[in-house]
């Protein structure tokens, strides 16, 4: 029998799409059993008081869920959101609800083992309530007591041997696609560049010492599956100077029809005979493409790497060589100063493990330095490079001026010039300017 | 409940203490024929909705059977969806970041049977447990926010407006006739977790009402100088009231300032602006990410508030659903969302797709406003 009658959520357990409120429903009942005689460290009927408050939403329209006070681990300013119900009376169960952020595997591949072991530890410690994943990427672990943190923490590093992600002004938990992994596309191990970031700078991920929040993410290519250019302050994409290999037999199987194009994402519909001049050659952004006489060639200088070509003949054309990746810089969501994609800062920068990628490092350490000095509380780099410029970011991170820096020069004149940029400087002497025109 | 220690030692918290690991090596958990094949992928295929064929230069293949899931989800779930890795994937599986889960294996008659499995896997309220889909030009699956789950400044619930949208779409789910894939997502509120900022569709929850006050606790509970800093059009000020005879400082609003953003709710809970009727929903659309063809794109407001109206948001599903269907009779083959609005011209995707254009829609936030203004006699009638 439920603990709370909940005749609107209920509603949501029709319908073909994995219903939350039955899979929350199912976690209730099998607490309420606890069949494997578990010693629930915080209410075993959470995941019904949580149906209880939702339904309460669900009536009013409005949230239950106050702000978060200062919880946490001993050592870390991250990883823990703290949370509380607005009616714990009524809702005891969730009246402290943390919210934990576990750093997950880049890619985001598991063991069945190893993710059995961290619902081991949240069946006995939270909720039973989970997301996979969260937003930037970590396994969100939703719903404890102040208590069972430290412990959580403890059994997750010392068991698991896996830490908590970031939250707050921290580095937040970096987040790679699933890169070389299972995908021809990657240009460059996005994973491992991610890892060793990522335990490179665990000092960051842990501790607030920016101005505000700041995410890395790594695409693989310029597909961008994990929108690094739209959801990280600094962005990575996999990208090539070497012209795109072009097998012409298998372009002739596409063109013949014996391969479906788009590896057959369009197969749900008719769209008539594959046909490459309308399909490829007339979509190419750069318009770098020819097909002539059964033969595809490209002028591959023009190319822009937009990966049209190659998605839509993924067995015929492949990346080309001389590979690293381009960096973009202030992607954001609209809070505050209006949405922003990331902007490019290095065209292209050499993805190279044997050096421990330190020239990546160089660079991601000259801007935070800028943007801790510079930041003000609670602005992102993004909008910091919007209020002093995109030179001065340019300038910290020690990057030089180039024309893939823009979409097209500026429309004003009122250029910020420095002293040093002009002839003689800006001391001059009034006497003799006065000796050349009168008053 | 017996208190049952996991060998930390409150008194002594640095005793034996492990920080700083990050997480383990992805390298762990890769399936055989991944590892195996690690950067030597030559090129894949969609063999049906939801399963994937990635061949590997070495000749193996890797099948993959994809199918959704609500992010939500319990530990009793993920439990099942071990033992299905366990009995059909060798003990591996992956999530993508839309949500999806993956498993791998090497065998394609196996990797056909686990979709017929996984599809037949339902809830007892009759949803499914496992639908396989979310491949090629499809709507797959949406990326969200927590809602009215579990956060304090949604202007909407997050799980259920994406249950009723998927429930909407879900043919699309589970086929691929779109004329390119359609990324659906959704954010709470203005913070935008979700990120719905370029996004073929989203689904984004907004307030209309400037917040209330609560003056006789915000001093207690608010910096009030990081309030008044955090409002982006100056409309909050510092100010002090008087109640009952008692003078409590507290802060003003200039409420004609306010855009809803909740960035002053955000630095102090004495300014709530949750409200049943003032909340609902923005739609948004032709936002894309990805550098095909054309380049990555912000989402457009196209519809400026739709009513709260749970649990299975009506109005919301019939906007979204006519904009789909409108777009997937429309569009060529290749073309996102936006670029066929761009194409065909917002005049017109405003016609087609029966949607009322107001003086909402018009942007008046600082610079990037005038951009959006159009400066050529170009236009349709």
């Amino acid at each position: 029998m439920a603990k709370h009658k909940t005749p609107l959520l209920d509603q949501l357990e029709s319908g073909p799409w994995p219903s939350f409120v039955s899979d929350i429903k199912q976690e209730a009942a099998s607490r309420a059993k606890n069949e494997k005689g578990i010693e629930y460290q915080i209410a075993a009927d959470c995941p019904d008081d949580l149906l209880g408050v939702l339904e309460m939403s669900y009536t009013d329209g409005e949230t239950h869920w106050k702000h978060g006070g200062i919880v946490g681990v001993f050592g870390y300013g991250g990883g823990v959101i703290g949370r509380y119900c607005d009616q714990p009376q009524m809702f005891p169960g969730v009246a402290h609800f943390h919210t934990v952020r576990v750093a997950q595997p880049m890619g985001m591949w598991y063991s069945s083992k190893f993710l059995n072991s961290i619902m081991d530890i949240w069946e006995l410690r939270g909720s039973g309530l989970t997301n996979m994943h969260g937003a930037t990427g970590d396994i969100v672990l939703l719903g404890t007591s102040t208590p069972q943190l430290e412990e959580i923490f403890w059994e997750l590093t010392h068991n698991l041997e896996n830490d908590l992600g970031g939250s707050g002004s921290n580095l937040r938990t970096p987040a790679s696609c699933m890169g070389m992994s299972r995908c021809e596309y990657a240009c460059y191990d996005a994973q491992e560049l991610c890892y060793n970031l990522t335990q490179e700078y665990q000092d960051e991920l842990h501790r607030p010492a920016f101005p505000y929040k700041f995410k890395f993410k790594f695409d693989g290519c310029p597909n961008g599956c994990v929108a690094a250019i739209a959801r990280s302050d600094l962005g990575f994409l996999g990208t090539f100077k070497g012209p795109i290999k072009i097998n012409q037999e298998v372009v002739a199987a596409y063109v013949g029809g014996e391969i479906a194009p788009n590896a057959g994402a369009h197969a749900g519909r008719d769209w008539g005979k594959f046909d490459i001049q309308k399909e490829v050659v007339d979509l190419c952004p750069s318009n770098c493409l020819t097909y002539e006489g059964g033969k595809l060639t490209m002028d591959h200088k023009e190319c822009v790497r937009c990966m049209h070509c190659i998605n839509t003949m993924p067995q015929a054309l492949k990346i080309g060589d001389d590979r690293g990746v381009s960096i973009f810089c202030g992607a954001k969501a609209p809070i505050l100063d209006g949405p922003q994609m990331g902007s490019l800062l290095v065209p292209f920068m050499e993805v190279n493990k044997d050096d421990d990628y330190q020239s990546i490092k160089d660079l991601i350490e000259g801007i935070w330095d800028w943007w801790m000095e510079e930041g003000k509380n609670r602005e992102r780099i993004g909008e910091t490079m919007k209020r002093l410029g995109f030179a001065a970011l340019a300038d910290a991170a020690g990057i030089a001026a180039d024309p893939r820096h823009v979409q097209e020069p500026r429309h004003n004149p009122y250029i910020f010039w420095k002293a040093e940029d002009v002839e003689g400087g800006w001391d001059r002497d009034l006497a003799a300017f006065r000796k050349r025109h009168q008053r | 409940m017996a208190f049952i220690s996991s060998g930390y030692n409150p008194d002594k918290p640095m005793e034996n203490r492990i920080s700083d690991i990050g997480p383990r090596h992805f390298g762990e958990y890769l399936p055989p024929v991944i590892k195996k094949n690690f950067g030597q992928w030559d090129y894949h295929e969609i063999l049906e909705p939801g399963v994937l064929c990635h061949t590997a230069f070495s000749g193996d293949k890797a099948y993959t059977v994809r199918c959704g899931s609500a992010r939500l989800i319990t530990v009793s779930h993920v439990r099942e969806i071990c033992e299905i890795a366990d009995k059909f994937a060798g003990g591996h599986l992956r999530f993508t970041t839309r949500n999806n889960i993956e498993f791998i294996l090497e065998d394609k008659q196996a990797a056909l049977d686990l979709k017929a499995y996984l599809n037949g896997q339902k809830f007892p309220g009759g949803s499914c447990k496992f639908p396989v889909g979310g491949t090629g030009a499809s709507v797959t699956n949406i990326v969200h926010t927590q809602g009215w789950v579990h956060c304090h400044t949604p202007a909407t619930d997050a799980s259920g407006t994406v249950k009723a949208t998927m429930d909407a779409v879900f043919d699309d789910f589970e086929s691929m006739k779109l004329p390119a894939p359609v990324r659906i997502s959704m954010a709470c509120c203005l913070n935008m977790c979700g990120a719905v900022h370029c996004s073929d569709i989203a689904i984004l929850g907004i307030h209309r009402k400037p917040p209330l006050i609560d003056h006789e606790y915000l001093d207690n509970l608010c910096e009030i100088p990081l309030a008044v800093s955090a409002c982006p059009t100056g409309a909050v000020r510092p100010s002090k009231v008087e109640i009952d005879g008692k003078t409590f400082k507290t802060v003003a609003i200039k409420e004609e300032r306010c855009m809803f953003c909740g960035n002053c709710y955000t630095m102090c809970p004495s300014l709530p602006l949750s409200d049943g009727e003032g909340d609902g929903i923005a739609i948004m659309v032709g936002g894309k990410i990805s550098n095909r063809i054309s380049k990555p794109a912000f989402s457009k407001v196209v519809v400026p508030f739709v009513p709260n109206e749970p649990p299975r948001w009506p109005t919301m599903t019939k906007v979204i659903k006519k904009i789909l269907d409108t777009y997937a009779a429309d569009a060529n083959k290749y073309e996102r969302l936006g670029d066929w609005a761009t194409r065909i011209g917002w005049e017109r995707f405003f016609e087609k797709c029966d949607l009322e254009f107001t003086s909402h829609l018009i942007d008046d936030f600082r610079d990037p406003a005038y951009y959006t203004w159009r400066q050529t006699s170009q236009f349709k009638w």
